[in-house]
């Protein structure tokens, strides 16, 4: 495979890559630039982010996972590009040294690669724009204090110039980078035997983490029709296009279920958002990802093809059991539509840590009352089954009652009729069993405007 | 003058830029080979069948080494002898390296080590303290007790009592920068090794004794570690050594660091600890007796369990005076990884359980824990008092105790009587977030406890162009030290910093170091460097002295001139002079702490040169329904004596706490029941992230110099600060206890698992 991409503002060209080569080991052991790190060549430390930039966006990845075939088109700007071509230092480098935002260093130029992309891009909730980056000696004060301190700053110059760059940059087609939906269903039939990888936020971990040999792999991110949003005819939904990224979903999410905003943005990070797709984490059956009980609460229906055979089906139908999805050999998802309106959709999510954790439990409550009483009820689970996975039980208990704390108290057994949750690193059963209910408590106190969100309690 | 001002890390524009190298990042010579490991899968057994043949035959392996293979000692542990770079027959935990490959990349040999077909007769591994304790299975034999006073006495007669245990999870370093190491064989067999360590001559040591040299034969250097935290005190040892060796096997130069799950299955962690206490005491919570057993799990070889231990008893007392306390102490073997050094080093785990014991005094009285604490304080220590609530459990008398004063300024700047009011109110307002404020202290004790280990090497040269190169022992991981050190230089030179260079951490240049740990780094080194500069100055002072015809007395340095006299000269021209002279620029220094004595069997001395202190009050959140929980608001009150470098001093207490808090909070260690740790990787082990961080945050530091003559009567900061984060842990305790019912016998870390728990364990609760 031959590719063509920006690398700091050059043209590079490579010919004959190994397409399961990540960006981070060409960068550091091809071309010798070693001031992006490996921290845990998983994706989640961000000591590897690098800036990846397209036509249109400039975004944080993780170089660890990012695999050399996801670079071609676009522009990749590293630590070492982030300074001026003169060696000037970009405002956030400048603050990062006033406000002694670097210890030991080693996780700083992620940082600064991080820092350096939310500050072009206007970002000003540093936490979140830092959520992928950790950081062991500084306790984050003086990175935070930093970062704040540069938001006003200009965006120099040759930060600004990617992304004119990359659309000039000729990078003609690729055979294993369809440029549509109907050559990647042309080509998947073609090789039913290869791995799809939408952004490698979890493929690129089988190569670094379980050495696997991937000797096909058809990569999704040239696949235009893939990656758009856009309202059916009837205008009630809209159909999401399975590459699109996690943080796209997050835009659209912000503008039409906030709820399901809040839970994506503690999908993993910044940098995990820009390269994750809805179709991936839909696709891998994981039973801990956190969008399938969101689109199950919703009502979301999947439209798979293979070749110019399509069907759909309700996103609950999908998963069949642990690791057994409903998708035929060479069928891939092509689209998801989902409500433009769920009014009283909400998602939970329980993890150790609150930013960039995997879920234990993820609960998404979507109940329609009426006139005090519940018409209908889709509650759906991630983290309690080897699937995600409707309450049915309790739903059906639900149904028909009057909706406050008496019937809640009437319903709570019935969650051990729905779920029996495995105890893993993540949390006991016990504990997952027991807050499903506390989730739907808070749920009812959210509807009633009662609940205060943790992280919005001040001292 | 340089001390003192708030300058920023030496390397910080070479860690913006990228630019810093730490092992990974030096370019080496072509024909330089890679390591890994082939580690155990079983925690316990005898292997009985070794199956190299598949490693050997894979892609771009170059040897393959197991123990049989290795030339001299196969051994890497610090002191006991009892750690094997490869396994001989035995395994004693999973992740423990039997074999090692030698390939042409680091991903040939990653893969090659997973190809090994191993059997084992697996045997039941001991994983629990129950299980050790069972199994007798103790370092030194059996536990070991100090006592002072009569505490079974002090205890049937005191009016009141508390009695309970808590369990104190274990942390993993997590440095960023994973282990790694270089070696490079020079011509005559010499061995140069580049390390990620915190011990330079350790690893100069063990790797002297694995290739059978004289250590003159062996050079190790480090630059800057991407953190250690203790986690690179003993820990490097082994890919030190392993590079050494297979380095004199090949002839080739040879690498290896770990893959992040490598290094967090193979090396040592914190020790995990279990405290109980019987507490005796008056109406109005003074402390009356103190009887405490810690449980610990020091894993399959003893490393520093041991000091660790000694250190958790050490401060069993925290802030407090105890009239009768007694400390058993289980330091027990288990199947897992042999736990090690870690910031703090045991004194953590002490201090919770002597703070736990305050807290549940204070909800068994209805009282408030702080005026519980200030009540057991030590008393102010004063030149000539005769006070006998000056003296510690060991015997050592305070001179310098400054936290009766630091949590008054601490308690009022940050208004802890009126948030107290505050959080009751809204605890009463609300029954699904409850809210919760503790002020802790910490008195931390500095000084190795390893007497020997209390000294320190500098060497400076002054250029004839006046250019400074400086060496000490200590090595850089980020808290610094480089930098307070130059500034140190500069100040007694009378030079600016621009004229010191610094320079790598070297065993040809400064030997015999002792491991940058226990917090010394700049107290041991800054005076061994103002030593080497004072010598380097009278030898210029003299000179001048004669050459202008003036008493030494009137030679002043300082802004980067000599005044000799009425004559004024740069300090290059001073030095070019002295050059022409024939007068030598070049100078060692050397420092040893003074007044120390300790004695760990019978657990009496004087084990600490001074104290450091610090209060934090913190105030938390928490859900009631899910345990999820949120810290609000921290301040905190530091004593860094005078300060060398305020910045980085404050650095030091910011990331201290944080790194606390998240022991006590989010940070799990899970094994399973085989024994192999299911959480090695930062997608199952979690450290605080940027939104952990208190969403206030301040930090102030206590602008009282140190009682005794320290390097500009400053104070060691890298360790102290930690145990702020305790504060974390008993403001969410205290959250739980608004719930109602018992005291709510938490248990750390507080994940919201553990946090439901007490939740729902609140009798008068039932949500």
């Amino acid at each position: 495979m031959d590719i063509t991409f920006l690398l700091n503002g050059e043209s590079v060209e490579l010919r004959g890559i190994n397409p399961m080569m990540t960006a981070l080991d060409w960068l550091r052991e091809t071309r010798r630039l070693t001031g992006t790190k490996e921290g845990c060549n998983e994706g989640d430390c961000g000591a590897c982010t690098v800036m990846l930039s397209c036509a249109t966006t400039s975004q944080a990845v993780n170089a660890c996972i990012l695999l050399l075939p996801q670079l071609h088109g676009r522009a990749l700007r590293t630590v070492e590009g982030i300074s001026g071509p003169n060696g000037q230092l970009h405002p956030v480098q400048e603050a990062m040294i006033t406000h002694h935002g670097s210890q030991c260093g080693f996780c700083t130029p992620g940082f600064v690669a991080s820092m350096a992309v939310a500050h072009m891009n206007g970002e000003t909730d540093h936490a979140t724009a830092l959520a992928g980056n950790l950081c062991r000696c500084t306790g984050y004060a003086p990175i935070l204090r930093a970062a704040r301190a540069s938001q006003d700053q200009p965006v120099p110059s040759w930060m600004k110039a990617d992304q004119q760059a990359a659309a000039a940059l000729p990078s003609p087609p690729v055979t294993w980078l369809p440029e549509s939906s109907d050559a990647l269903a042309a080509l998947y039939l073609q090789h039913p035997d290869a791995t799809l990888v939408g952004g490698a936020t979890d493929v690129g971990l089988w190569i670094t983490k379980q050495m696997r040999d991937l000797p096909k792999m058809i990569f999704l991110h040239r696949a235009r029709d893939l990656h758009t949003i856009t309202p059916t005819d009837d205008g009630t939904s809209l159909r999401i296009g399975a590459g699109v990224s996690m943080a796209q979903m997050l835009q659209m999410a912000t503008q039409h279920h906030p709820s399901y905003a809040d839970l994506i943005r503690r999908y993993g990070s910044a940098q995990v958002r820009a390269s994750a797709t809805l179709g991936g984490n839909i696709a891998n059956g994981s039973p801990i990802g956190d969008n399938p009980p969101a689109l199950i609460a919703m009502g979301a229906t999947l439209h798979l093809r293979r070749s110019d055979a399509r069907r759909t089906l309700p996103a609950e139908a999908f998963f069949l059991d642990y690791g057994k999805q409903d998708r035929q050999p060479a069928e891939f998802i092509e689209a998801i539509t989902l409500p433009r309106h769920a009014p009283n959709l909400r998602c939970y999510k329980l993890s150790k840590r609150f930013d960039q954790d995997i879920s234990a439990v993820c609960g998404c409550f979507n109940l329609h009352i009426e006139g005090g009483i519940v018409g209908a009820a889709r509650i759906a689970f991630g983290g309690m089954a080897g699937i995600p996975k409707r309450a049915h039980h309790v739903e059906q208990e639900l149904l028909g009652q009057p909706w406050d704390l008496t019937t809640l108290a009437k319903v709570q057994h019935a969650w051990a009729d729905d779920f029996t949750p495995l105890s893993d690193m993540r949390a006991s059963a016990a504990y997952r069993l027991d807050t499903t209910h506390g989730l739907l408590l808070r749920y009812f106190h959210d509807l009633a405007g009662h609940a205060t969100p943790l992280h919005e309690v001040t001292p | 003058m340089s001390t003192g001002q708030p300058l920023p890390h030496d390397s910080a524009q070479l860690h913006v830029t990228g630019q810093a190298r730490y092992v990974d990042d030096i370019p080496v010579p072509a024909g330089t080979l890679h390591l890994a490991f082939g580690l155990s899968t079983v925690a316990r057994g005898a292997i009985t069948a070794l199956d190299l043949g598949p490693v050997r035959a894979a892609p771009d392996v170059v040897a393959v080494l197991c123990a049989a293979d290795l030339p001299h000692a196969n051994d890497v542990s610090p002191a006991a002898h009892d750690e094997p770079l490869l396994a001989t027959g035995r395994v004693h935990y999973v992740g423990q390296p039997i074999f090692l490959v030698v390939a042409r990349s680091h991903r040939a040999a990653q893969r090659a080590a997973r190809l090994a077909q191993i059997s084992y007769a697996p045997e039941t591994p001991l994983l629990s303290i129950e299980e050790a304790m069972a199994a007798n299975s103790y370092f030194e034999g059996g536990p070991i007790t100090w006592a002072m006073g009569d505490v079974d006495t002090a205890l049937a007669q005191a009016p009141h009592h508390v009695s309970g245990q808590i369990e104190i999870g274990g942390q993993e370093h997590f440095y960023l920068e994973g282990q790694a190491a270089l070696a490079l064989p020079n011509d005559d067999g010499a061995c140069h090794v580049i390390s990620s360590t915190q011990h330079p001559t350790e690893v100069q040591h063990k790797v002297a004794e694995a290739l059978g040299l004289p250590m003159h034969m062996v050079r190790v250097e480090t630059r800057r570690m991407g953190g250690a935290f203790g986690g690179k005190e003993s820990q490097g040892n082994a890919l030190a050594v392993a590079c050494a060796v297979a380095a004199r096997a090949t002839g080739q130069p040879c690498k290896m660091r770990y893959d992040r799950d490598d290094d967090m299955m193979i090396t040592g962690k914190r020790h995990d600890f279990r405290i109980s206490y019987r507490a005796g005491f008056d109406g109005q919570g003074r402390l009356l007796a103190v009887d405490f057993t810690h449980y610990t799990r020091g894993g399959w070889a003893q490393d520093l369990t041991l000091p660790v231990a000694d250190r958790a008893m050490l401060h069993a007392d925290n802030a407090y005076f105890i009239p009768n306390m007694r400390i058993e102490s289980h330091r027990l073997r288990t199947n897992t990884q042999s736990a090690t050094a870690f910031r703090g080093f045991g004194g953590p785990q002490g201090v919770l359980g002597i703070e736990r014991v305050i807290d549940h005094i204070a909800h068994h009285l209805g009282q408030d824990p702080l005026q519980i604490r200030q009540r057991n304080f030590y008393d102010m220590a004063s030149k000539g008092s005769n006070s006998p609530r000056i003296r510690t459990h060991y015997g050592m008398e305070l001179r310098d105790f400054a936290l009766p004063e630091m949590a008054s300024q601490l308690a009022e700047t940050a208004q802890y009587a009126t948030r107290r009011a505050a959080v009751a109110a809204w605890n009463r307002d609300n029954a699904l977030i409850k809210r919760g404020l503790a002020l802790t202290p910490v008195k931390f004790g500095i000084s190795f406890t390893l007497t020997h280990l209390n000294q320190a090497g500098a060497l400076v040269h002054i250029y004839q162009d006046g250019s400074v190169h400086l060496n000490h022992g200590g090595t850089e991981m980020g808290q610094g030290l480089n930098q307070k050190v130059a500034q140190v230089a500069a100040h007694a030179l009378g030079v600016g910093l621009g004229a010191i260079r610094i320079t790598a951490t070297d065993t040809d240049k400064v030997p015999n170091t002792s491991a940058t740990a226990a917090s010394s780094g700049s107290d041991l080194n800054g005076m061994a460097v103002a030593q080497a500069c004072a010598t380097l100055r009278q030898r210029l002072s003299a000179h001048l002295a004669a050459r202008f015809g003036v008493a030494e007395s009137e030679i002043r340095f300082g802004d980067g001139q000599v005044q000799a006299g009425q004559t004024t000269l740069s300090f290059a021209e001073a030095a070019a002079s002295a050059y022409m002279a024939r007068i030598s620029l070049s100078a060692t220094g050397f420092y040893k702490t003074p007044d120390i004595t300790w004695n760990r069997q019978t657990g009496r001395g004087q084990p600490f040169f001074y104290f450091a202190h610090g209060v934090a009050l913190t105030e938390a959140a928490i859900d009631v329904l899910t345990g999820e929980t949120r810290l609000l608001r921290t301040d905190i009150l530091h004593d860094a004596g005078n300060s060398l470098n305020p910045a980085l001093d404050i650095g030091q207490v910011e990331g201290a706490f944080v790194q606390g808090a998240g022991w006590l909070t989010m940070e799990e260690l899970v094994w399973d029941a085989t024994g192999r740790l299911r959480t090695h990787a930062p997608s199952t082990y979690k450290i605080p992230a940027a939104s952990d961080t208190p969403a206030q945050f301040n930090v102030v530091l206590w602008p009282q110099p140190n009682g005794v003559e320290t390097i500009h009567r400053s104070k060691a900061v890298g360790e102290p600060p930690f145990m702020l984060g305790i504060s974390a842990f008993l403001a969410i305790s205290d959250a739980i206890a608004a719930c109602g019912g018992a005291y709510p016998a938490l248990d750390a870390p507080a994940t919201p698992e553990t946090i439901r728990n007490a939740v729902k364990a609140q009798a008068t609760h039932g949500v």
